[in-house]
């Protein structure tokens, strides 16, 4: 599923989980855009890239990547940070030290592996860690399972993060992004 | 400061961290940011005198260069001053990389190194005895890294990135003394009070 939305068109694609994510990003005005990548997050991360409304770039981890969102939000820009489950579990840290005390409207976009049909059973058992860290934390979290939610979660989510100033973790499950699947 | 490190730092002197702060902060006529990592380096940022545009880190070991680059890359006409310890440093080098590749030329970088973790009991860091900081970021891409040889090339340093066409790391050799004063630990004030500085909110 998700390999067949990479070649659709750009027409298409607005329509794709990435697309909505672009689009919502870009309708309220996140414009920085750090990430460390994942195969399912590869269409949004080129397309993000593509488009010069977005400063878009890989850090070499997720907190860094936290910290520049933070620097950036009290400087008066908006940004969004995408990474995989795995990156999530090394965030505790800089969640319940900067982002959370300090109040930054932190918005990430998690892409899930670990669950339906992992092949990896490292991958399985930290995703295990991750809603209990956001749920440890009183953090706002959702699941994103389908297309038709998923704009409505977004954008809802984003405006909640910066009106409350509390950061927001949105899931990207495989049933909306079609995951990483074991192919020899 | 054991020798080992003193003979890889050459010819550079062992300065005093609240002494190299406070002729940075002299310095500031422009409303510029300033970021002070943990501890230490925020401390000694507090104690040379609180102003709207400092932001002190009170945990998040190693971000203070991170969060800088935000600062930087939001507001490109402002100039950005980071503090960052060794230690610190030593926890996010890839860091370096990722600032070398945006190029902010509004960024400069003070590595304050004593080859210690001083606030915790003045271990030696894993580096103090092999590392070079100032080599480390040049090939990471920084190529605009160097040695202050003393106090006087410490501000002529800070002067001359001022007008950088990209972005600035100047290390420096400080003694083992503890922070000066301790910044009062509110993050939701200090986080406010720095957007205001910041010019992105007013007071309510």
């Amino acid at each position: 599923m998700a390999v067949a939305e990479e070649k659709t068109s750009p027409e298409a694609s607005e329509k794709s989980w990435h697309g909505i994510v672009l689009q919502t990003l870009k309708r309220n005005d996140i414009r920085l855009i750090p990430y460390v990548p994942d195969r399912v997050l590869t269409p949004l991360i080129r397309n993000l890239h593509a488009d010069p409304f977005f400063t878009t770039f890989a850090t070499a981890r997720e907190e860094e990547a936290v910290g520049i969102v933070s620097g950036a939000w009290m400087a008066g820009m908006r940004s969004a940070v995408l990474m995989q489950t795995s990156g999530f579990a090394t965030l505790a840290n800089v969640l319940a030290s900067l982002a959370i005390p300090y109040q930054i409207p932190l918005i990430m976009f998690v892409s899930e592996r670990g669950t339906l049909g992992e092949f990896n059973y490292g991958q399985s058992l930290v995703c295990r860690t991750m809603r209990p860290v956001l749920d440890s934390l009183a953090m706002e979290h959702h699941t994103a399972t389908r297309i038709d939610e998923f704009e409505f979660i977004v954008d809802r989510s984003i405006k909640q993060a910066i009106t409350t100033q509390a950061p927001v973790a949105l899931i990207l499950s495989p049933l909306l992004t079609g995951g990483k699947v074991f192919d020899k | 400061m054991n020798s080992t490190n003193a003979t890889l730092a050459r010819n550079t002197k062992v300065m005093n961290r609240f002494d190299l702060t406070s002729r940075l902060v002299a310095k500031l006529k422009n409303e510029e940011a300033v970021i002070g990592g943990i501890g230490n380096t925020n401390f000694d940022l507090w104690a040379a005198g609180h102003r709207p545009q400092n932001f002190y880190m009170l945990g998040s070991m190693g971000l203070a260069f991170p969060i800088a680059l935000g600062v930087a890359l939001a507001q490109p006409d402002r100039r950005i001053f980071a503090l960052e310890g060794d230690g610190s440093l030593l926890m996010q080098l890839g860091s370096l990389s990722t600032i070398a590749t945006l190029k902010p030329k509004n960024l400069t970088m003070v590595v304050m190194d004593n080859g210690i973790y001083q606030i915790t009991g003045a271990q030696p860091t894993p580096g103090a005895a092999v590392a070079d900081i100032v080599a480390i970021a040049v090939a990471s891409g920084l190529a605009n890294s160097s040695w202050a040889a003393d106090e006087d090339d410490f501000e002529r340093l800070i002067e001359e990135s001022m007008s950088a066409a990209g972005p600035t790391l100047i290390g420096v050799r400080i003694d083992d003394k503890p922070g000066t004063g301790a910044t009062r630990r509110d993050p939701v004030q200090i986080r406010e009070r720095f957007m205001h500085g910041m010019g992105v909110r007013e007071p309510l």
